[in-house]
């Protein structure tokens, strides 16, 4: 059982239910003005944009291999095995890679803090264990946004496109963008025609870092084998040199 | 502060109006730091959540890291090539290098979120985080540069055990420093391999840590040529001219190489046409490559090398080239992608500027104090041996 949300873009009417339902259980302020921001923030984390006369939920997407997750050097972030990637404020030291590593730009920081924190979404991780769906789930009045298991999510959502073959774009958003996500978005149209990233690559980000960094051990190894040689031949070459003089 | 000759005219004039400079900076970085750690780093800062790495990570720390990798080129090129003539220049290369660390760990604790919290990574792991082995390697090389200063400090004190003792450890340590040096300063490159989507493609290559690693070697040696001229000129002290022409020719090999190496990843990567492109960041690489290649011709040539005011030139547009390298990949190559325009705001640019005058003024007083431009205690090889030497030509 891995966690995943399905937001289906066609489904919502842009009533931001989920948005105040994320803001109350985060205890995050939420009024007109917040709701009217669009963007995603320390104090907001999740918002729906307009785009014309259609909506698209942004969020933290719960990557499969979460670029943030390998970035991190305290491992204060972590891909928990039911799939949401939870954040442990105790551990972060503020470098913020996570947040220039993230190609969704979820991870946010409080920037007016004198103790800052990074804020993104935990996909409800305790309200899910407890066998609840997410506070934004249970809040959308049109199923725009679901929750349960991915393949579960998967299967939910290319049934709605079978049944609507004309009403929908027939690839689902996260599938396969950075190596596949854990909230999956579709649409009549692209997502990336209402703001989601675009040509992102299909393979997870985290192994591009881990090829430069599994090459270390050999560099330390072939490194000190390499410059103790040289070290011993220079020096073998003044001494030997020196006697020589020293013989004339 | 005023024991130095002065002979020349103006000189006092210049020095006062360097005073000024001076606490006029540090003026300003105190209010800057005042406003960074009451009101945090929204308000002292333009950084934001789609921008959240500006010009203290790109400038303090990328080029910090950089320009002091003078350090350990040098100690590889003294102690392990065991090419002694160079020995004059190691001590201010590493006192630069050990300076710099210093500053750019200085650097960090404005820049993060918790600086309270920078011996994190120490006890909390992830080995798959560049940033995790870049603190480690940055932790234990500043250890190692303060060992590899520590017997200047001996030397003044007249401590002869701890100089006994630093000998025999100086080995090993010596080759761990360079090995330390040649992970981080490649692994500051590796931190943007992750971003493919956000660095713009002039500069996303999967050879980012070789690049980063091979610039830093050149950036080090221009640098120790830069800081050798205005020590001579602040120390009044001869100018080690021979021994800069020599370093000049090994500056053009290495600048050389890296730029070939940079045209090879071009057509490699087929990237060209982005050359083409009109845009502000074809521009800025543009100049990168410039800065580059322009000092190349001159580095070659002997009658620059034995020039102490073109080499300072020369020297001076590597590092430029370098810096221009280390903001494009980290601040101005990321733009586009974030969405919005990130200038630093004017209290970013006042702590970066007090940091550097800092450095200055941190690297004039240990030279005044210390002896770092005399021959260490321990030179063993006789003097006509080394100048025999020479005639192998190193480069």
């Amino acid at each position: 059982m891995a966690y995943a949300i399905l937001f289906d873009s066609t489904k919502c009417v842009g009533c931001k239910s989920c948005e105040s339902a994320c803001a109350e259980k985060w205890n995050n302020p939420y009024d007109d003005k917040i709701a009217a921001e669009e963007k995603l923030s320390a104090h907001k984390l999740t918002t729906i944009q307009t785009k014309g006369e259609k909506y698209v939920r942004r969020m933290c997407m719960h990557c499969l291999e979460p670029a943030c997750v390998s970035a991190c050097p305290v491992g204060a972030l972590q891909k928990t095995p039911q799939g949401p990637v939870v954040y442990d404020a105790d551990k972060c030291m503020g470098c913020r890679y996570c947040m220039t590593a993230c190609a969704f730009g979820a991870p946010t920081y409080e920037w007016q803090a004198r103790a800052p924190k990074v804020a993104k979404c935990n996909m409800c991780i305790e309200r899910q264990t407890a066998g609840k769906p997410t506070a934004c789930t249970e809040a959308c009045p049109n199923e725009a946004t679901m929750c349960g298991d991915r393949d579960a999510m998967i299967a939910l959502a290319r049934k709605r496109m079978a049944e609507n073959p004309t009403g929908y774009n027939p690839k689902i958003y996260g599938m396969d963008e950075v190596g596949g996500t854990s909230v999956l978005m579709i649409s009549d149209v692209p997502l990336e025609s209402l703001g989601m990233p675009a040509n992102l690559p299909t393979e997870a980000l985290p192994g591009l870092t881990w090829r430069a960094l599994e090459t270390i051990p050999s560099v330390v190894s072939v490194g000190s084998v390499l410059l103790s040689g040289i070290y011993w031949f220079t020096h073998r070459r003044a001494e030997v040199a020196k006697a020589e003089r020293s013989s004339l | 502060m005023t024991t130095i000759a002065l002979p020349r005219n103006g000189f006092l004039a210049r020095l006062t109006f360097w005073k000024v400079v001076f606490w006029a900076l540090m003026a300003a970085g105190l209010y800057a730091t005042f406003v960074r750690f009451y009101y945090g780093l929204g308000a002292v800062s333009n950084l934001s959540d789609a921008f959240p790495w500006g010009i203290w990570i790109g400038f303090d720390v990328l080029c910090g890291v950089g320009l002091a990798a003078g350090g350990f080129t040098l100690v590889a090129v003294v102690h392990i090539f065991n090419i002694e003539r160079y020995k004059p220049i190691l001590r201010p290369a590493v006192l630069t290098a050990f300076l710099g660390y210093l500053l750019v760990i200085f650097a960090l604790m404005f820049d993060l979120g918790r600086p309270d919290r920078i011996w994190h990574p120490l006890i909390m792991w992830n080995p798959h985080s560049v940033m995790f082995e870049v603190g480690w390697c940055v932790t234990l090389y500043t250890t190692v540069l303060f060992l590899e200063f520590s017997p200047a400090v001996f030397e003044k004190l007249h401590w002869k055990a701890p100089l006994k003792a630093f000998r025999m450890i100086s080995v090993p340590l010596m080759i761990a420093g360079v090995i330390l040096s040649t992970l981080h300063q490649s692994s500051l490159g590796s931190l943007f391999l992750l971003v493919p989507h956000k660095l713009d493609k002039l500069w996303y290559t999967p050879y980012q840590p070789v690049f980063f690693y091979v610039s830093a070697i050149g950036v080090g040696l221009a640098m120790t040529i830069f800081e050798s001229w205005h020590s001579s000129k602040a120390f009044k002290r001869q100018l080690e001219a021979p021994l800069l022409a020599s370093l000049a020719s090994v500056l053009a090999v290495v600048q050389t190489t890296y730029f070939a190496m940079r045209l090879m990843d071009l057509q490699n990567r087929h990237a060209w046409g982005l050359l083409t492109e009109n845009r502000p960041e074809t521009a800025l690489f543009l100049l990168e490559l410039a800065l580059i290649a322009l000092p190349l011709p001159f580095l070659f040539q002997k009658r620059v090398q034995s020039n102490p005011r073109l080499l300072y030139w020369a020297a001076l547009c590597v590092i430029f080239g370098f810096i221009t390298n280390r903001l494009n990949v980290s601040v101005t190559g990321i733009e586009r992608a974030s969405g919005v325009t990130y200038i630093p705001k004017w209290t970013e640019i006042a702590v970066t500027l007090a940091i550097l005058a800092l450095g200055f003024a941190l690297f004039r007083l240990a030279a005044r104090h210390l002896p770092v431009f005399e021959e260490p205690e321990d030179t063993e090889e006789p003097k006509a041996y080394s100048q025999n030497r020479i005639g192998l030509k190193v480069a």
